[in-house]
């Protein structure tokens, strides 16, 4: 579905991704983890066209989208949760819920499936987005991205600033939005909650791909490694 | 007293006029970050366009203002596409100075073509006619016809914002564009959305100056600077809070010019001045 290939971003001088490859699956939740700064981020901002990637390729469903800017790329089915959430401040609940759908794919994502799916977020529609509690404030984000039906969903940090226990409510959505058809890509800090929620791990250090695999293929010394570029021990 | 009451409500009258030349600023700045420093400018160009067919054809100047503001919407929209889009970035500087240039060949453009007579619009009776509102008041027609119709345009402008998918779309990129993008809004197409609304504004403004007062192609600045003072009067990024800003000023002008006849538009200058020291976000902004 999506392939990427010898994947290269800069900011200016400094090269933050150096040719990373990567597959996502139909029907599949895959978890990049690593360090901060290891280039999690600008992978995802590269393939949500946020970022001009500076060479490799990046072909979606086989048509090239690297060039793509981020409005053409939520067209052709890739849509983001952005880190941080960036719910629109002076937009209710209900409408950054619309906003989503304004790249105009039709599918069985509607404000309906979207309240089924966070019943909080009826009670709270006509409030303005940010005076919601953090983990509301993601279940909008997710939500939003979710209303232009996209094929490919990128989360970037959910767990971000919010509490254990908000963290795995809104993990356990995830299976529920695959069950659907969306294949989801998730970066996340939290690698006991990546190797739980992943059906594929990709492990990033100094913008390079360290290590890939099945939870189950990978033990704790090799994903130390992987992350922190040192022998388990 | 009474004629305190009559300055401030002609001031309010005035206000209004002052909140067609600032709210499409307000739109422009708080959408795009855009400060159009042509924007008095075109609000003049707006009113020679106007000229012509009023000049040839006989038309009523207040019958001018429907085809001269679609016109200015359309030229709005394409400049926004053409050329301001391709300054708009990280460097504020950019789009300052491509406008400030424009700013420049719209006044000498207008000055080889119309000269510097001054010039306005006759629209008779309707001009000068009176209606008394008690206490020995009277209040103009044409005075009242532009505050109304100023008010109306903010209704429309405002129901636009909060209640229609491009102002939405205009909202949204307003607070952050990048993630409007991933929404797949296109901020090309929104930021001209934007300024062909401001520009269809100011061709109201401009022809309703027109009928107020003259016009030459060196009015374009002092407009500039008036609608630049209700913005900041009101707080950036309120719309209603640049109405208010408008009227305040227009308060502040009358009430001045009723102290002395050369201290009107001083006096709006000081107020202006006196929120900026104390009140630099304005008397409306929105807290956030």
């Amino acid at each position: 579905m999506l392939k990427v290939r010898n994947l290269v971003a800069r900011y200016g001088d400094f090269q933050a991704l150096f040719g990373v490859d990567f597959d996502a699956d139909e029907g599949r939740i895959a978890a990049l983890i690593g360090a901060n700064g290891a280039g999690k981020s600008t992978f995802l901002r590269s393939i949500a066209g946020l970022m001009p990637s500076k060479g490799g390729e990046i072909r979606f469903q086989n048509d090239d989208i690297a060039a793509l800017p981020a409005d053409e790329v939520v067209r052709r089915g890739i849509s983001m949760v952005p880190e941080g959430r960036r719910l629109f401040r002076s937009l209710t609940v209900e409408e950054n819920l619309r906003v989503g759908a304004f790249a105009g794919r039709s599918g069985r994502w509607t404000l309906e499936t979207v309240y089924a799916l966070f019943p909080v977020l009826k009670e709270r529609r006509s409030n303005p987005a940010t005076a919601l509690s953090g983990g509301q404030q993601q279940m909008v984000a997710i939500g939003r991205a979710l209303m232009s039906n996209p094929d490919l969903l990128l989360c970037d940090e959910l767990s971000l600033g919010l509490s254990p226990a908000v963290v795995k409510d809104i993990y356990a959505v995830l299976p529920r939005i695959r069950s659907e058809g969306v294949s989801i890509v998730v970066v996340e800090q939290d690698i006991d909650m990546a190797l739980r929620a992943a059906d594929e791990i990709y492990c990033f250090m100094h913008g390079r791909v360290t290590l890939r695999g099945a939870p189950a293929d990978l033990d704790k010394d090799r994903i130390s490694a992987a992350y922190f570029g040192i022998e388990g021990h | 007293m009474v004629e305190w009451l009559d300055a401030i409500l002609q001031g309010v009258l005035l206000g209004g006029l002052y909140a067609l030349f600032a709210i499409g600023l307000s739109i422009t700045y708080g959408v795009m970050r855009l400060v159009n420093i042509a924007h008095g400018d075109f609000l003049v160009l707006a009113a020679y366009l106007a000229l012509w067919p009023v000049m040839q054809m006989n038309l009523n100047p207040l019958l001018a203002i429907l085809p001269v503001a679609a016109l200015m919407f359309c030229l709005g929209y394409s400049l926004q596409r053409v050329l301001l889009n391709r300054t708009m970035g990280p460097n504020p500087l950019a789009p300052l100075l491509a406008t400030f240039g424009l700013s420049i060949i719209l006044r000498n453009g207008l000055q080889q073509i119309f000269h510097s007579d001054s010039r306005s619009f006759q629209i008779g009776a309707l001009g000068t006619d009176s209606i008394p509102v008690g206490g020995g008041i009277p209040v103009g027609v044409f005075p009242l016809i532009v505050f109304l119709t100023a008010a109306a345009l903010m209704v429309f402008v405002s129901f636009l914002f909060s209640h229609t998918r491009i102002g939405i779309a205009l909202r949204a990129t307003s607070d952050d564009s990048e993630t409007a993008g991933l929404m797949g809004i296109r901020a090309r197409h929104t930021y001209g959305i934007a300024l062909a609304i401001s520009f269809a504004l100011i061709a109201v403004g401009g022809v309703f100056a027109g009928i107020r007062t003259t016009f030459t192609p060196e009015s374009g600045p002092a407009a500039l600077l008036y609608a630049f003072e209700a913005v900041v009067i009101g707080g950036m990024g309120s719309l209603w809070g640049t109405f208010a800003g408008a009227v305040i000023l227009g308060v502040a002008q009358t009430m001045g010019a009723k102290i002395a006849i050369g201290l009107g538009i001083l006096t709006g200058h000081l107020v202006f001045l006196a929120v900026l020291f104390f009140k630099p976000t304005g008397l409306f902004a929105r807290t956030q």
